[in-house]
This record gives C-alpha cells, sequence and structure tokens, in this order.
C-alpha cells in the first residue's frame, strides 16, 4: 500500500492494447492494482477483460491468469477464439493459466467459521505457474449467490484485492451493475483505483454499447461516454473527442471529376482534406456525383473508401455505367473500396465506429458517405453533430478528402441540414429540381466554398452517356429556365434576334433611301438657286447698259438743244431718268 | 499435519454393505480454525462413524494444485468422497447437527 501512494505521482500504467481504451485512459489501465469493469448482462465485461489479457499475453510479453466464476473452460475457449485467440495454444505455451472456480450452493453446507484461503491459494498457485502479471476474476460477485455468509465474504473479498496489489498484478475484476450501485453487490467499495462502466442501451430499437471511466484515481482521463463495438477483432472504443482545430491543412487542390464544376470552384476544384456536402432531393443525382468523384480519385491512383447506404456495391457499378463511369475496373485493382450496410443495422456511433475501422483497414485518400442523412435521423440533432464533428475531425487529421450526400426532403427547406452540420462542411453544393412548364430538370450550385472564389451561378446538371455536364441555364428576361423550356427559348432568342436584325436592316435602308433624297433635294434646290443667281446677274447687267445708253442719249440731246448743260438741268434730268427707268 | 485414521467397525450395526466413508479435509497450514475443524471431525467421526471412516487431511499450503480438483475456496473445508454422492460442509465444523445433516450421517446411524 505504502509503495502504491508512493507510485501516485507517476503513475505505472498498463496498456491494455484495446483500439481506443489506452487513449481514453492515458497509457492502460493502473499497473499492479485491481481494476473494476461493471455493466448489466451482454455489455461485454467479459469479453473486455479477455482481449486485457490476450493482448497483454501476446503483445506485450505479460502472462496472465483467467479465473472464472461462471463460464466452463469450454466455453471461455470458444469466447476466445471468436476473438481470434487459440486459448489452448496459449495455455499450452505457459502465457494463460485458467482456473474455473464452480461452486454448487446445493452440495454445499456451512457450519461454523471458514475464510476463502482457499482461493487465493488457487489463485497465488495459477499466478505462479505461469509468472503471471495480469489477472482477471470473472465476475467474482458470483461467490455471493452461493455463498451465505456475505459478512465473511466480503472481509475476503477486501482482503483479496488488497492481496493483488501486494501481488504486484494488474487485475480486472468483472460486476454485475445492480440497480442504484454500480454493482450489484457493491464491489466498488473495494476497488477504488478505477472503474469503468460499461453500458448497453436500446433506443428505438438500435443498440449501442458505451464505455465510461467512472474513476481513475490519481490520472487524469476522458470524462465521456464513449461508444465501442465489438467484432471479430475485439473490443474498439471510439476515442475520438473533439481534438480542437489544429489539423494540418494543404492547398493542394483535387479535381471534382466534373471540369465544369472545376471551373465553379474558382478553376481548380475541392482541397485536398477538405469535407464537402451535397444536398440534394431524391434523383438530383447526388450519387452520380460521388461516383465520379470517386473514379477521379482512383484516377489519380488514390485511394477511395465508398460508404453506401442506399443501394448495394454492384447495383452502384451498374448503375454508373449508364453515365460512363466503370467504377469496377477500379475495385479489381483495389484503389475502390465499397461499404454498404443498412443504416438500420446498428446505431449512429456504431456507424461511426465502423467508419473508423474500415477507414484504418484500407487507409483512402478520399472517404464518401452516400448517403449521411440516413444516419442523421439515427440520433438526435446534438448527438448526431458530436459524432460528425468527431468523425470529421479525426478525417482532417487525416488529411481525407470527405465527401458526404446528403438527402433532403421535400417541404423541407434544403439548408435543412444547416442546423445540424452545416458549420463543418468547407464546400456545400447544392443539387435541386427547378421545376418548370411541366418539367423536372436538375441544377447545381455552390451554396459555399470556403477559402476560393466560386461561382454564384446555377447550372443545369446533366447526366449524359459520358457523365456529368453543366450548362449555363438560361437567365435572360428574368427567369432562369431549364430543359427544353431552356432549349425553346434559346429557339425564340434566336428567332426574334433574327427579325429584330431584318428590321434593323430595312430601317437602315429607309434611312439611306432618306438621305438620298435629301440629298436630292439639296442639289435641287442649290441648282434652282444658282439658276436665280445667274438671272440676277443678267438682269443687273441689263440695267447698267441700259443706263448708260440712257446717258448717253442726254448728252446727244444736250448737244440737240445746244444749251448749256447746267447743274439744276442735271439735277432735273436725273429725276425724269429715274422716271423713266420706273 | 498429517493424519489419517481409521474406526475399527465395533459397533457395526446390520448394514449389509460395509461402507468406508472417505472424508478429506482441505486446511491451509495449521490455523486455529484448521486445528478446530480437525478435532471436531475427529470428534463427530467417533461417535458416529466409527470404526468406517478415513480421514485424509490436505494442507494446500504444501499442494496448492490440489484446490482446483476439489473445486475448493473456502478454508477449511470437509469433502465426502464416499460415500457418493459428494457433499462438502465449510467451516470449522462447530455445529455438529449441521455437519451430521451435511455428511447424511444421520440416516446411517439409524
Amino acid at each position: 500500500m505504502a509503495k502504491a501512494k508512493q507510485d501516485a505521482d507517476s503513475l505505472a500504467k498498463c496498456p491494455t492494447g484495446i483500439r481506443g481504451l489506452d487513449e481514453i485512459t492515458k497509457g492502460g489501465l493502473p499497473r499492479g492494482r485491481p481494476t473494476l469493469i461493471c455493466g448489466c448482462a451482454g455489455s461485454g465485461k467479459t469479453l473486455l477483460a479477455m482481449e486485457f489479457l490476450m493482448r497483454g499475453a501476446r503483445d506485450y510479453g505479460e502472462p496472465g491468469v483467467f479465473m472464472t466464476f461462471e463460464e466452463t473452460p469450454d466455453d471461455l475457449a470458444k469466447n476466445f477464439i471468436s476473438l481470434g485467440f487459440d486459448l489452448h495454444d496459449m495455455e499450452s505455451r505457459g502465457l494463460i493459466a485458467t482456473d474455473h472456480v464452480v461452486i454448487a450452493r446445493s452440495e454445499i453446507e456451512e457450519t461454523g467459521e471458514y475464510d476463502l484461503e482457499g482461493l487465493f491459494i488457487r489463485l497465488g498457485s495459477a499466478i505462479d505457474s505461469i509468472g503471471a502479471k495480469r489477472v482477471v476474476l470473472d465476475t467474482v460477485e458470483a461467490l455471493f449467490s452461493e455463498l451465505p455468509n456475505a459478512t465473511i465474504l466480503r472481509a475476503e473479498l477486501r482482503r483479496l484485492f488488497h492481496w493483488l496489489k501486494d501481488r504486484g498484478v494488474t487485475a480486472i475484476v468483472t460486476g454485475e451493475s445492480g440497480d442504484k450501485t454500480l454493482t450489484r453487490y457493491g464491489l466498488e467499495e473495494y476497488v477504488a483505483d478505477c472503474v469503468i462502466f460499461l453500458d448497453f442501451r436500446i433506443v428505438e430499437q438500435i443498440s449501442t454499447r458505451r464505455l465510461r471511466i467512472i474513476k481513475y484515481r490519481g490520472s487524469s482521463h476522458g470524462a465521456d461516454e464513449y461508444p465501442f463495438l465489438i467484432d471479430e477483432r475485439g473490443v474498439s472504443i471510439l476515442p475520438i473527442t473533439s481534438l480542437g482545430l489544429d489539423y494540418p491543412v494543404s492547398t493542394e487542390r483535387i479535381s471534382t471529376g466534373v471540369p465544369k464544376l472545376d471551373a465553379m470552384l474558382s478553376g481548380k476544384g475541392f482541397f485536398r482534406g477538405s469535407t464537402i456536402l451535397v444536398s440534394g432531393t431524391a434523383g438530383t443525382g447526388k450519387t452520380s456525383l460521388s461516383a465520379t468523384f470517386a473514379d477521379a480519385a482512383c484516377r489519380r491512383g488514390e485511394r477511395c473508401l465508398y460508404f453506401a447506404f442506399e443501394e448495394s456495391p454492384r447495383q452502384i457499378i451498374r448503375n454508373m455505367g449508364s453515365i460512363g463511369l466503370d467504377l469496377d475496373r477500379w475495385v479489381k485493382k483495389g484503389l475502390l473500396k465499397f461499404h454498404s450496410a443498412r443504416p438500420s443495422l446498428y446505431g449512429l456511433e456504431m456507424h461511426l465506429v465502423t467508419f473508423h475501422k474500415v477507414i484504418e483497414e484500407f487507409n483512402p485518400r478520399v472517404f464518401i458517405v452516400d448517403p449521411i442523412s440516413n444516419l442523421i435521423n439515427a440520433g438526435t440533432a446534438s448527438e448526431v453533430k458530436s459524432i460528425l464533428t468527431r468523425l470529421i475531425d479525426y478525417l482532417k487529421m487525416q488529411k481525407i478528402s470527405t465527401f458526404l450526400t446528403d438527402l433532403t426532403h421535400y417541404g423541407n427547406s434544403l439548408e435543412r441540414t444547416s442546423e445540424e452540420i452545416s458549420s463543418l462542411i468547407d464546400t456545400w453544393l447544392l443539387l435541386r429540381d427547378i421545376e418548370l412548364k411541366g418539367e423536372r430538370n436538375r441544377g447545381l450550385y455552390i451554396l459555399k466554398s470556403r477559402g476560393m472564389a466560386h461561382s454564384n451561378q446555377i447550372q443545369e446538371f446533366l447526366l449524359t452517356d459520358e457523365g456529368i455536364d453543366l450548362i449555363d441555364i438560361y437567365t435572360g428576361s428574368g427567369e432562369a429556365l431549364t430543359g427544353s423550356a431552356r432549349a425553346a427559348q434559346d429557339a425564340e432568342e434566336k428567332a426574334a434576334e433574327l427579325a429584330c436584325r431584318r428590321e434593323a436592316d430595312r430601317r437602315f435602308r429607309e434611312q439611306e433611301r432618306k438621305r438620298k433624297a435629301l440629298e436630292a433635294k439639296i442639289a435641287a434646290l442649290r441648282a434652282e438657286f444658282a439658276a436665280e443667281s445667274e438671272e440676277l446677274h443678267l438682269l443687273v447687267e441689263e440695267e447698267r447698259i441700259r443706263q448708260a445708253a440712257l446717258v448717253e442719249d442726254r448728252v446727244e440731246m444736250t448737244h440737240l438743244r445746244k444749251g448749256k448743260p447746267s447743274d439744276p438741268q442735271a439735277k432735273r434730268l436725273k429725276k425724269t431718268g429715274e422716271r423713266r427707268a420706273r | 499435519m498429517k493424519a489419517a485414521s481409521q474406526g475399527k467397525g465395533k459397533k457395526a450395526k446390520a448394514d449389509p454393505p460395509e461402507e468406508i466413508w472417505n472424508l478429506r479435509l482441505y486446511v491451509a497450514g495449521q490455523t486455529p480454525k484448521s486445528i478446530t475443524a480437525f478435532a471436531n471431525l475427529k470428534k463427530i467421526c467417533e461417535e458416529h462413524l466409527a470404526g468406517k471412516y478415513r480421514i485424509e487431511v490436505i494442507d494446500l499450503l504444501k499442494n496448492p494444485q490440489l484446490a482446483k480438483g476439489d473445486q475448493i475456496i473456502a478454508i477449511p473445508t470437509l469433502v465426502r468422497k464416499l460415500p457418493e454422492p459428494l457433499k462438502k460442509i465449510i467451516g470449522d465444523l462447530a455445529n455438529t447437527e449441521r455437519v451430521l445433516v451435511g455428511l447424511d450421517i444421520r440416516s446411517v446411524s439409524g
């Protein structure tokens, strides 16, 4: 005990080797001390303890003793095999020792005082036989139902835990959870160092296993409830809490697989490691867009993991053949991996654990979930948010580009998802139906795309034999048109344009004609003017000639009268001359 | 603490198949409880099974591996190996009545 207290400053830990548990406990269980694992029936206590023992023996060179009070050695061996461990082999190699403690109340009579030294001796002998460092006591509480004297039992259990500490073994003691207490018989009173609680709950017919560290004396630990999964590789715990926002970022851009969509995203596509969400109602082409993105990734030689929650892999491959995508070759090359599951198979958290597991196995660079909305419906909004935050954080840490599709429903706002996950999304594409004139067409636009100048245009989204194509939709005269309406509008516009051009030509000609007419008129006026000027000229000349002739006449007359041409006479003459001229 | 004694069937009653009671007492060292248990057992046997019993005392400190075989957890434990069926009595055997019930002796002694 004194030793344990000294160690409290730098608590030695014993790695469990169980995925996730060592992260939560920051290194493992307290070394050389007992840990209590409690939970209801079927919550995975035995399995967790078993894995702790097996991994210790196999991976950390620490042999272990498994003392079971419930299961027979045969059942135990079967359970071990289900996790991929051969119990008999490990026993024969001296890595594991088992002891099955059977107490049948029917054949036991109790008289007078006793203690459980026999149990201690058995355990001690098993520990010594293989030099065990780890011990599991699987439901030591079974003793309470078989031995009537609880007072003695309690004293002996207290002694047992002290004894385990003195032996310096790292022990796991399992216990059934009680109504109000952690364990039915209050084992937590004796095991004060580390208590782990396993929960197995069913919400809306979907079961979820969760693990929580209730206490861990002398060590910090994750305090949340962590979902965990039991599968053929043992227990996986999801340790991912929100790791903060310090993940690495990339300036590398990756193609969407649709050149015109790349163009809309400032010409280069998505950022690597970003999170992309495609929202759309049913049949708007989300899967096609996902498959195109997957195809583009495989073309770059990158591994792509595709989680399909609506269709089987074969069906996706077949359907995508219709838009010219040959996904099968990527599957054969090992670049593309499909993982199909029904969303209702298990709870959201379980799916998340599965994501982690498969991602770790496959190590993809592109991760697609089609669609994520089915998962969203499996939990409450806050749960979904916390879980997706964990997933997206994890993926960002790994620099995995994430492509999520989201099926939105009619009557809801297309941006419905926003409440839940929009803040986690870097690039958000919206696919929507555009209903117009008895036709339904697909439109695509970019709702947001962080860190790039993206197009604000709605593009018509076409699925062709050669894949996805985007077309500028008609946006003239105040409305957006798609499909045949767009085509009709185009034709109409062309006709109108032609008519317009004709009209212009006509007017131009008219103008020309008018100009010519005007010019002709001007010429005529000029000619008239010239003629008039000429006439006037002649008239003036005539008058001058006539005047000159008159003067000559007068001179002649003066000569004839022989009179002197006096001044008044001259004046008079001039007057008469004028009169005559009139 | 190794003791094996066999009573002589002096007061043997008219039980045609002469049965030998094979009793095994598990102890862990010479603790007061062990000594008490052995003394109590000896007394009961002499009184009720004189001459047709055998007591084997097993010290688990010396032979710890034997604890597993008879599924011993409590000390002291008395195991009735014979006659069948197997019966166990845990404790220091202070309550004679209960020991007799536990070993099913009353029916034998009539």
